[in-house]
């Protein structure tokens, strides 16, 4: 072109916009709808235009989801943690991105935004350190009153569709795909819908950070279009409705979910996400199973 | 020379049955408020047993009232020492009277009195010792310093172990410090009866216990009754979806112990005589009126001849009649509707083109019965290979490969139970670990023990029953299901 | 496939792979099968009919380094007339003693009884095999119309299986007429994959019958083995058509101990293994406690070792 725009002052350069995508099946999709919708910092200035993802996009997501549970669940735990540690090692590298993603979503100042942001690294890390530990917590080794060996472990559910938190948009977010997946279940998560870049910036770790494709699938828009969707999928095994806001809208997935008796998360009322978690979140994606073996000569 | 085993009924005269009963509310029988009665039957003879009083809406108030105060009052309140030694008192009592109990779960039920007094009362009673001991440490149970009780459990238990059943809802609440109302079965009331007037026996306070007897109409407003804070079911997936429904939006904590399917795996170098056994007591336990029986009988090609020769031979020699028999090994079919159901499901199969062998026994002429029967050529497209049947039938199908038998056992949507039978042990960790089912059985099918967690995977429900991993279903932890 | 494609030929590599290719026992399932069927109540009729029957099975014993000519003669009365107050009683199926008293016991029962010899060195079994065939063939010329060998426990173990089977078949041979019992002494076997593979061993070498025990060795007969062996000798049967006995020999003491085998073998093999030719007992005291109980269902009262003779 040669005509010079006079609307950036020559000392300025000019910023490149991201192009704010879905993450499914380890790629960066739009979404197949073609919408978009507007992206502001809490102060109400634009943003960016994040894809408005529809319920085919949630059933693509599904799909990935359970190819990506395959062969996750079946890593060893160690390497499960080795790889949620490194999430938190390719995090802090890109420390400054997330605070400012965190700052311009939340619409708290820098420092409160470097606390969110540190908590979110180390929330990764612990949860790096269960993923061979989970088994000996929650797994037992049975006295029955016979001559049989017989033990339970806990092991992951499957696909596990979540929403996250409406307010804390990394850390709350962390917080609940985390627990999720370090026991070897995949996660559909649907980001903060009004706070969705933290969400987004996570999703360009999370591609290199060694999480193989489909384990987390993150979508962005709003859940209370594609959660009935999810809810009622048959191939959904659980969902997290930590982010729904609406108690009807809670209650009617609830319903959704008992299609195919899902394991049901209710929402937690929780502002608050930088106490210790405990194991409540990691138990409520698993499975226990037990088995018997007769011993004898 | 043939060997006839002569009758060995065991006796009745040990069951004082009374001609009516009540509901137990507040401790004390008391009649339903509406005044409806119903019958409970014995199966094996068409026999009317006594008239049980219908719950209704008022009923359940006063028993969820009851149970309310209780929790807040007494039990909620009391050392994890003493509701230790009341359910001590009452495991004890079932000791003593477990071969009333046994001979009455037979009556009731229709189930043979070796499996009644061989192992539901004895499991009745482990299942109150195990849990005795856990409600003065639930500190040590891995769920925290201090957990807590969630409150009034509703407990909704099925038919086919009517005290085994009550036993695995009612030993975990209280040991966990809840009360609880519970709705034995319509057909099968009376041991859960009987267990009234053990805690009765057992001085444990009014309210802590309350049994309303009726059918799926007070089931359903017990479980939707605003004062309950936990819902424990057992029984068919279909109600268990309802009652998830029902319970959204709620806060009710739910454990739902549902249906089944299960695949028992057979590999060519398995125990094979064992193996025949495993397959009986997997599918005719109880007339196969087991959630977790192994329905699905996977062979592995190469010994399916030789597998299914074995089982015909075997299976002609249970032994099918009086339940209070000491030798019968199959009793009879629970209800009328329940026969019914499994003729229509057999039908489907002989329709859908499987081929049908039924054991050559005889039936007798008063009650409900079914031989046992098997189907080969059986495929997963039909019903027979996808619909629990919840009765004497087996359903035959083959694999070629480990990767096939655990494609096959999985693709269904029930995930309780499954078999695995190899002498290879490699072989049978890497079966369990692939197999989507909550309690897999190697070389063994149908154990079963308080210290052992059971429950399922996808529509079988979710929650465990027993084990340190059961305790959750009963305390406030958060993310306990 | 099925066992008879892969029925062995006598070399040892076949032996071994054919006994090792024999489908494993769990343990704890053939326990708890056996235990089960322990727990069939048999009452009134059958109990009579289980009584009579079993007393018919006895290979009523005495095999003591003090047995003497007057023991065994005493014994043999006893094996003819059980209850000399009831002729009704039946006779028990034979009488087993050492070789050297094999003369004694056939004079004293004619032709009336079977006359059982222990042989090969019994219990051990360890002597050179000359001496066994020897111990058998002067057994058999005293009388002796069945031989009870025992099989050389320490080679079975050491998986020299052609060993085992080669002293088998010249045993059999050295039978001539008489009638051959393979003692597997399952108590030294320890595991019950051993009594099945023992179990075909014995039967493919020729066996009549097979044995539990020699009831020199705790543990003697139990049910988990017998179950075993009584589902080998049903596979044998399918395979190639022949009939073996089982014998459960030592330990069996009472009534109730010997019901709960005929149940083990009425629903294993099936009631056609009832009878004397293919189920024994091999005791010296059950056959008191059979007619005790005998004499219980008869009288309808309780009986007492007083009403019972001692020999």
């Amino acid at each position: 072109m040669s005509d010079h725009s006079p609307a950036t002052p020559a000392s300025e350069r000019l910023e490149v916009r991201k192009t704010y995508k879905l993450f499914v099946g380890g790629a960066f999709p739009r979404s197949e709808s073609g919408r978009t919708y507007e992206v502001t910092t809490a102060g109400g200035v634009f943003l960016a235009n994040a894809a408005m993802a529809s319920r085919k996009d949630a059933r693509d997501a599904v799909l990935a989801a359970r190819k990506g549970f395959g062969a996750w669940s079946a890593a060893t735990a160690y390497n499960r943690g080795q790889v949620l540690y490194r999430i938190a090692e390719v995090m802090e590298g890109r420390r400054a991105q997330f605070t400012a993603d965190v700052r311009e979503a939340e619409g708290i100042d820098e420092s409160a935004a470097e606390a969110q942001v540190d908590a979110a690294i180390d929330r990764w890390v612990w949860y790096a350190g269960w993923a061979d530990k989970l088994a000996q917590a929650l797994g037992s080794a049975n006295p029955v009153a016979g001559p049989y060996f017989n033990f339970s472990v806990p092991e992951p559910t499957g696909v596990v569709a979540a929403v996250a938190p409406q307010d804390s948009s990394l850390l709350g977010l962390v917080s609940v795909v985390a627990p999720i997946i370090v026991s070897g279940n995949a996660a559909i998560v649907i980001a903060s819908t009004k706070r969705p870049v933290p969400a987004i910036s996570l999703t360009e770790v999370l591609a290199t950070s060694d999480v193989p494709s489909g384990v987390v699938n993150v979508l962005t828009g709003d859940a209370a279009e594609m959660m009935p969707w999810l809810a009622s999928h048959g191939d959904v095994n659980a969902v997290d409705l930590t982010g729904i806001t609406d108690p009807e809208l809670a209650t009617s997935l609830e319903r959704d979910a008992a299609g195919t008796v899902k394991r049901v998360l209710r929402p937690t009322a929780t502002a608050d996400w930088s106490g210790d978690p405990g194991l409540s979140r990691l138990r409520a994606f698993v499975e226990t199973k037990t088995v018997w073996h007769p011993m004898g000569v | 020379m043939p060997f006839e085993y002569a009758p060995a009924p065991e006796s009745r005269a040990i069951v004082d049955l009374e001609s009516s009963y009540g509901l137990f509310i507040d401790g004390a029988f008391v009649d339903a408020r509406g005044g409806t009665m119903f019958k409970t039957v014995n199966p094996a003879t068409e026999e009317v047993l006594a008239e049980v009083s219908e719950a209704g809406a008022d009923d359940v108030d006063r028993a969820v009232a009851a149970a309310r105060i209780a929790y807040e009052s007494v039990w909620g309140p009391m050392s994890g020492r003493d509701r230790a030694k009341y359910l001590f008192r009452i495991a004890r009592l079932i000791q003593e009277r477990s071969r009333e109990l046994a001979v009455l779960e037979s009556m009731d039920n229709g189930k043979p009195i070796r499996e009644s007094r061989d192992v539901d009362l004895p499991l009745v009673a482990a299942h109150f010792f195990y849990h005795a001991g856990w409600a003065d440490k639930l500190e040590h149970a891995g769920y925290g310093p201090h957990p807590r009780p969630l409150g009034v459990a509703a407990q909704v238990i099925p038919w086919n172990f009517p005290l085994l059943m009550l036993a695995w809802k009612v030993a975990p609440a209280l040991a966990c410090g809840n009360t609880v109302v519970l709705k034995p079965a319509e057909t099968t009331p009376l041991t859960a009866l009987a267990f009234a007037d053990i805690c009765r026996q057992a001085d444990l306070p009014p309210g802590v216990v309350n049994i309303l007897t009726g059918a799926g109409e007070t089931g359903r407003l017990l479980v939707e009754h605003p004062g309950v804070d936990k819902v424990a079911f057992t029984g068919s997936t279909e109600v268990g979806k309802a009652i998830m429904r029902s319970a959204a939006g709620t806060g009710k904590r739910l454990t739902l112990e549902l249906g089944g399917k299960a695949a028992n795996v057979v590999f060519d170098d398995a125990p094979i005589d064992q193996a025949v056994e495993g397959i009986v007591n997997g599918i005719f336990f109880n007339q196969g009126h087991v959630c977790c029986a192994g329905s699905r009988l996977l062979l592995q090609e190469s010994i399916a001849d030789e597998v299914i020769t074995s089982l015909k031979r075997r299976l002609g020699t249970l032994r099918l009649g009086d339940p209070l028999d000491k030798n019968t090994d199959i009793g009879a079919i629970n209800s009328s509707s329940q026969l019914a159901r499994i003729d229509e499901l057999v039908k489907s199969g002989e329709d859908e083109g499987a081929e049908r062998w039924s054991a050559p026994c005889a039936i007798p002429d008063r009650g409900w019965w079914f031989p046992p029967t098997v189907f080969t050529g059986v495929t997963q497209a039909h019903r027979i290979a996808r619909e629990e049947i919840f009765g004497p039938v087996l359903s035959v199908l083959t694999f070629r490969t480990p990767d096939e038998a655990v494609e096959k056992a999985n693709n269904t949507p029930y995930g309780l139970s499954a078999g695995i039978w190899t002498e290879k042990g490699s072989r049978i960790l890497w079966m369990a670990q692939r197999l989507r089912a909550g309690v897999v059985w190697a070389n063994t099918f149908n154990r079963f023990d308080p210290a052992s967690p059971f429950g399922g995977y996808k529509e079988s429900g979710f929650g465990r029953e027993g084990g340190i991993q059961g305790l959750g279903g009963y305390l406030d932890v958060e993310g306990n299901r | 496939m099925t066992l008879v494609d892969a029925l062995p030929d006598s070399s040892p590599g076949s032996l071994r792979r054919f006994l090792q290719g024999l489908p494993g026992v769990d343990e704890v399932g053939a326990v708890g099968r056996a235990a089960a069927l322990g727990t069939r109540s048999i009452k009134k009729d059958a109990k009579a009919w289980a009584i009579d029957a079993a007393i018919s099975m006895v290979d009523l014993t005495t095999l003591e380094g003090m047995d003497t000519p007057g023991k065994v003669r005493a014994m043999c009365a006893k094996a003819l007339r059980p209850d000399p107050t009831d002729p009704t009683t039946p006779s028990v199926a034979a009488v087993c003693v050492y070789g050297d008293l094999v003369a004694v016991a056939r004079e004293a029962v004619g032709d009336d009884l079977h006359v059982a010899a222990v042989a090969t060195a019994f219990p051990s079994g360890r002597a050179s095999l000359d001496v066994k065939l020897m111990d058998t063939r002067e057994a058999v010329a005293a009388g002796a119309d069945e031989i009870d060998m025992v099989i050389d426990r320490g080679a079975f173990l050491a998986g020299e299986y052609g060993m085992v089977f080669d002293e088998i078949l010249a045993v059999k041979d050295a039978c001539g007429p008489a009638h051959l019992k393979v003692i597997l002494e399952t108590g030294e076997l320890r595991t019950l994959d051993n009594v099945r593979r023992a179990s075909w061993l014995a039967m493919l070498g020729g066996a009549d019958f097979i044995k539990t025990s020699t009831g020199k060795v705790s543990p003697a007969a139990t049910p988990p083995v017998t179950l075993v062996m009584l589902e080998a000798v049903r596979d044998f049967h399918e395979t190639t058509g022949r009939l073996i006995g089982v014998k459960a020999a030592g330990g069996i003491r009472t009534s109730k101990d010997a019901i709960k085998y005929l149940v083990l073998v009425n629903e294993t093999v099936g009631d056609s293994w009832l009878t004397p030719d293919l189920f024994r007992f091999g005791a010296s005291t059950l056959l008191n406690d059979l007619l005790l109980q005998r004499q219980r269902l008869a009288t309808g009262h309780y009986s007492g070792p007083d009403y019972v003779t001692i020999d």
